[in-house]
């Protein structure tokens, strides 16, 4: 069993490789953000930090995971529309085994673009006093980040009807960030604005990472952050298992 | 072990209020080209995707070589494939590796042997490393008959194998599919076309109206239809006679 997924992932990852655009696209839209806040925006934006780098790239990294998934909702739609999925569910393999693929491809495509987008930003100044248990926590926070919108992204990619309509659930997910303390302080907000970005997932997973890159403590929100990652994912893989059932009639 | 491949008794499905198969009943032996005829929407697709285990039944028993497809779906699975309505592949991926991918998730012994056999079988060797989504309709359909013999399931289920293809790589999906038959395999196709089901089955079936309103060979179903319609099946392959001796292709038709 493990190794039909081992097969599968593998057929994946070439493709994503095969398909430059892909990974690009990914990795070059963060970027361009990460570059047009610190060179054009950032030097207006108070935040109390003198180094805009930095108190920028958690919530640039959320934003760079949030694009990629929608990639997974792509790949797996795709599948079910030529009829690949149909040929894999009458073949004697376990049936898991092909989303299973799919899950992985998502974090192992993710984790990349992640990597490229650190790089550009120690590039751009980022340095971080954090040390390898809080790196370790960090990773392991973007990760189940990174797993949650996967299988939510699984839900449209196993039942949208267009192609359209299988990616764009991912652009409130972009977009919730800039309504987060991912930019700038949430103090600035307006009252109902700031409730909103107050407790929303992305404010406390952006200010967990921050506590962890910058302050050397896990900050007192990584309980938030974590059960809002963990409670995403769990249903969100419920929903997407029941519709992976259904589709099968 | 006995003669019957598959066997469907008294078939039911709906789609929320809307009754697609009704009714249905056959048989198919093993070695046979068994045909089911139907226009679109009959429910052809729908019966073969019960029969492929990709959808349960309301009601009704079927069975793949005496194994339930409700109850025993893995040994089911064990013993069919499917090729769907459209080419099912990977088009990011060269013919070669869509093949190799199957072999591997099928854990044949040997898939880089078992690939180049069915490249050099399928007349696809020229085309092994290029990537299937630059593949003419024909090629694809090729690939795709091709990834489902790996294994060498004893059931292979073909919905509308030809439909969309031109004369010449449907003859050419019919002589594949004449061979398959040689070496053994049962065989269920899906058609809307008459002469198809003429060309390639030993027993043909009529589904319409959510029931298999008969069922016989050629000459048992020629007796039932009125001779106008017998006579138009007939002005169909001189048709592609035409269109092949302009295409240069006539010799192989007449070899038929
Ligand atoms: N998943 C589904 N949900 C609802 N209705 C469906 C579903 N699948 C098929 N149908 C309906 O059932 C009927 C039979 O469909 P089916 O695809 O089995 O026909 P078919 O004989 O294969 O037709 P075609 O020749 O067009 O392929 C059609 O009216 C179709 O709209
Ligand atoms: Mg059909």
């Amino acid at each position: 069993m493990k190794s039909n997924t081992g097969v599968l992932l593998g057929r994946l990852m070439r493709n994503i490789l095969r398909s430059p655009d892909t990974i690009i696209t990914v990795a070059i839209t963060p970027i361009m953000l990460m570059l047009l806040f610190v060179y054009v925006f950032g030097g207006a934006i108070e935040t109390g930090t003198d180094n805009y780098v930095n108190y920028l790239l958690p919530g640039i990294l959320l934003i760079t995971i949030a694009s990629g998934v929608a990639y997974t909702s792509l790949r797996l739609f795709t599948d079910v529309k030529s009829g690949l999925m149909a040929r894999f569910n009458t073949m004697p393999i376990k049936r898991s085994s092909v989303l299973w693929a799919h899950v992985l491809t998502s974090f192992v495509s993710n984790a990349l673009t992640v990597v490229v987008v650190i790089l550009v930003a120690l590039v751009m100044g980022f340095r971080s006093n954090a040390d390898i248990l809080d790196w370790l926590t960090v990773v392991g926070i973007l990760g189940l980040f990174t797993l949650a919108l996967t299988w939510l992204a699984v839900i449209p990619g196993l039942t949208a009807g267009s192609m359209e309509g299988a990616t764009a659930y991912s652009y409130p997910l972009i977009f919730l960030p800039f309504i987060s303390s991912a930019f700038v302080p949430t103090e600035t907000m307006p009252k109902i604005v700031r409730a909103f970005a107050e407790n929303q997932p992305v404010t406390s997973i952006v200010d967990s990472v921050r506590a962890l890159l910058y302050e050397g403590t896990v900050g007192n929100g990584i309980w938030i952050a974590l059960a809002w990652c963990v409670g995403i994912m769990v249903i969100a893989y419920l929903i997407a298992s029941k519709a992976f059932k259904r589709q099968l009639g | 072990m006995t003669n019957t491949a598959i066997s469907v008794k008294g078939l039911k499905k709906s789609f929320k209020d809307k009754e697609v198969l009704k009714e249905v009943d056959f048989e198919v032996q093993r070695g046979e080209i068994f045909a089911l005829l139907g226009s679109n929407g009959a429910g052809k697709t729908t019966a073969v995707n019960i029969l492929s285990t990709l959808m349960k039944p309301d009601s009704g028993e079927v069975s793949i070589c005496g194994f339930d497809v409700q109850r025993q779906p893995e040994d089911v699975r064990q013993s069919i494939s499917l090729t769907g309505q459209f080419a099912a592949l990977d088009g990011m991926q060269t013919g070669r590796e869509n093949l190799m991918m199957i072999a591997k998730l099928r854990g044949v012994s040997n898939p880089v042997q078992v690939t180049d056999n069915l490249l050099v079988r399928f007349n696809l060797t020229d085309a092994a490393n290029r990537r299937a989504d630059k593949y003419s309709g024909g090629m694809k359909r090729r690939l795709d008959i091709a990834m489902s013999l790996i294994g060498t399931p004893a059931v292979i289920f073909l919905d509308e194998p030809t439909t969309g293809l031109d004369p010449e790589a449907r003859i050419e999906v019919w002589d594949t599919i004449n061979e398959l038959s040689e070496g053994g395999t049962t065989i269920l196709l899906t058609t809307q076309y008459l002469e198809e089901a003429e060309q390639l089955a030993d027993r043909i079936a009529i589904l319409h109206g959510g029931r298999i309103i008969t069922t016989g060979t050629l000459t048992d179903l020629k007796e039932m239809f009125p001779p106008t319609k017998v006579e138009y099946i007939e002005k169909q392959p001189t048709l592609e006679e035409i269109f092949l001796a302009l295409i240069g292709k006539g010799g192989e038709v007449n070899e038929k």
